[in-house]
């Protein structure tokens, strides 16, 4: 509803100067706006951009200051009687023309070059500096493949860690918030206040001031390095419980009523009966779950203290700890992280905005 | 690819539970206790987790931050009295860290109080204006709010990865400072720029949250309040404070609050840009916790808690006095 009203383009109070004015359209007041919105985007957007970018760019061109947009590489050529692509170079001769010659071998300043349109012509033996590499925009996938052969077995254990705490919370957080949410909504009973209050208390605990009791009693678990240590702290989420109580408070009760009289139990009443009709609230709750528990950091990183039960987050932290960071396969591995969920959430941009405007919790 | 097929057969297990276990489970629950005391068995799976993770986790802390030593189970731990509030809070000066016992926890605190401030008041004005733009009669506007709303999903670790890739002194920031003909700056190792872009991150990867509570509290404002200021001739300026802004006051109530209590735990984008370096220019509180507790041998767990129940009290404090001013002025 708001959203309409908005649509209709009175709810600004610049849009209402415009209006004013007499004039309808690109008022000082609407460039303004759209130079805003435009520099935002540049500032939003072009560092994930950026990095993805420099992820499909060569070790060499990495390397090179200033850094270029775009990925470049030196293009090659195959010759005759030569097993490997050739770099290609620009060679200026002594009448002060240009030629294109590929590079054979390069010894100390000088290289040795051969002509790919005439091979048989022979060596020619060139100054380098007066060679200038040929280039253009090429995106190269080195940097993911050599990601793939020093680290690709762990990789896969990294995401397997990500992929399952990620689900299992999510599922557990859907089982339990709505099966709270349902008691609290659909019963009367003596202390479903206190329970209520209870669970909403608990918005005012940050996570990050009790995070050394946290560890204590997911040790006593037993739970320091498994993955459950970080999926059950997280599982019971007072903004999902809240969330799905107000959801299930609009279903009527003579739903309910209808199903008892037909004895279903009660557990069947909310499986069968409530949360398929709470699906959308569940989707918000889910969109949320996953997408805190994907990028999780501080909590894995206290109970999760051996490698093999890394999530990708903890992997790509400790990337960049170690003493030579390899910016190629960190590029890589940051954008291989980053743009599938990134993809998957633009789509559900609305559903995730609505939830934050509801509860206003991430 | 062991791995599909490792969670695909933990997500059938999985699936299977319901109508194999729950249900027949929940039937002879009902016949047991009877519908009146159903709720408490839907209940008690969330109430065990709450109390478990949430509402003893604050007693022990508690208990933590009165007991020595560095032996993590409670009862194993001497009793210490307020040793561990005195040796963070024992300073000779305080006006100058290194003369404290603890020097990092406050310079740890300084940061922090320097860091909130700035970082609420920059986050909100920027989401506010953004939110003002967005709620303009615009083209494309879904995708700007997507596009300014991208970052809130990115994880922590890939928003700092991807500034400090930035930021990094071959970088393409410096590449543009080169470009216009200006030297090379090594950002994330000058102190001060450190925390200029410490804060300038995390606002860029936080503002599209606040931007949309922001924006639906715009969209609330009815229609009729701007129709009625417009026959009164009104001028935007005076219809933005005394409009738009007083309608608005709840919301940003909330978003302030929020903002407020995230601003103070920031510690993941910090910890992987700057570890709080350079020296100790960008530490924060939560980082001391995080260091004094866990990373750093022996691990000190009642200072660590002792520090951490410093925080929770100054958040409760905080939240409550907001509440109250916020009563107070709308009463009055």
């Amino acid at each position: 509803m708001a959203e309409l009203a908005a649509r209709g383009g009175h709810g600004s109070v610049l849009r209402f100067l415009t209006r004013r004015r007499g004039r309808i359209r690109a008022d000082w007041s609407d460039w303004a706006t759209y130079i805003y919105l435009f520099l935002g985007v540049a500032i939003m957007f072009a560092p994930v951009l950026w990095v993805a970018l420099s992820s499909f760019k060569t070790p060499a061109n990495l390397a090179e200051f200033p850094p270029t947009f775009l990925p470049y590489a030196t293009e090659t050529v195959t010759v005759e009687g030569y097993d490997e692509p050739l770099p290609l170079f620009e060679v200026r001769t002594e009448d002060g023309g240009t030629r294109l010659l590929a590079q054979v071998r390069r010894v100390g300043l000088r290289a040795q070059m051969i002509d790919p349109a005439d091979p048989e012509a022979g060596r020619i033996v060139v100054q380098v500096a007066d060679a200038e590499p040929v280039r253009r925009v090429l995106f190269t996938f080195g940097n993911y493949a050599r990601l793939l052969s020093t680290s690709g077995s762990e990789l896969w254990l990294f995401v397997y860690n990500s992929l399952f705490i990620t689900v299992a919370a999510t599922i557990i957080t859907l089982i339990m918030n709505s099966m709270a949410a349902f008691a609290l909504s659909k019963y009367r009973f003596r202390g479903n206040t206190v329970a209520l209050v209870a669970i909403l208390m608990t918005l005012m605990i940050p996570p990050t001031v009790v995070l050394v009791p946290t560890y204590l009693i997911v040790a006593q678990f037993g739970l320091v390095g498994n993955l459950w240590g970080v999926i059950l702290p997280t599982v019971a989420t007072p903004t999902g419980v809240f969330l799905l109580r107000q959801y299930m408070l609009t279903i009527p009760d003579e739903l309910i009523e209808a199903a008892r009289m037909d004895h279903a139990s009660e557990w069947r009443i909310y499986w069968r009966v409530v949360l398929p009709l709470s699906a959308p609230a569940l989707a918000v709750v889910a969109i949320f779950s996953i997408l805190s528990r994907w990028n999780d950091f501080l909590l894995p990183l206290v109970v999760l203290n051996r490698r093999e039960v890394y999530t990708l987050q903890l992997a790509l932290a400790s990337f960049q700890d170690e003493n030579q960071i390899h910016y190629d396969q960190l590029l890589a591995m940051t954008t291989l992280t980053a743009l599938p969920l990134a993809f998957a959430f633009i789509f559900l941009q609305r559903y995730i905005a609505s939830g934050i405007a509801s509860t206003g919790i991430k | 690819m062991s791995a599909a097929t490792r969670l695909t057969g933990a997500l059938a297990t999985l699936a299977a539970l319901p109508a194999r276990v729950v249900e027949p489970l929940m039937h002879g629950l009902q016949k047991l206790l009877g519908i009146k005391r159903m709720p408490w068995v839907f209940l008690i799976p969330n109430l065990t987790a709450v109390l478990l993770f949430s509402l003893l986790p604050v007693f022990i802390n508690i208990f933590y931050s009165v007991t020595g030593s560095d032996r993590l189970f409670p009862l194993d731990r001497p009793y210490v009295g307020a040793a561990n509030y005195e040796t963070l809070l024992d300073c000779r000066d305080y006006l100058d860290p290194s003369t404290c016992s603890r020097d990092l926890f406050w310079r740890a605190l300084g940061n922090t109080l320097l860091f909130v401030p700035v970082q609420v008041a920059a986050m909100i004005g920027i989401a506010l204006l953004t939110a003002i733009c967005l709620n303009r009669d615009i083209r494309g506007r879904g995708f700007f709010r997507g596009i300014f709303f991208f970052p809130v999903m990115l994880s922590p670790v890939v928003v700092a990865l991807t500034w400090q890739w930035i930021l990094q002194r071959n970088g393409a920031l410096n590449g543009l400072l080169t470009a216009i003909g200006l030297e090379p700056i090594n950002w994330l190792v000058l102190p001060d720029a450190a925390f200029f872009w410490s804060v300038f991150v995390t606002v860029w990867a936080h503002m599209g949250f606040f931007t949309i509570i922001l924006l639906a509290g715009l969209q609330s404002i009815p229609r009729d309040v701007y129709e009625a200021a417009k026959m009164d001739a009104a001028s935007p300026w005076r219809v933005f404070t005394r409009i738009t802004l007083p309608m608005l006051k709840p919301t940003l109530l909330v978003v302030f609050i929020l903002c407020v209590i995230r601003s103070v735990q920031t510690f993941d984008e910090l910890y992987v840009l700057t570890g709080g370096g350079p020296g100790s220019a960008t530490i924060l509180i939560v980082q001391f916790i995080y260091e004094t507790g866990f990373a750093i041998q022996p691990r000190n767990f009642g200072l660590a808690a002792a520090a951490s129940l410093l925080l929770g009290m100054v958040l409760l404090i905080f939240t409550l006095v907001q509440l109250r001013v916020a009563r107070g002025r709308s009463y009055g």
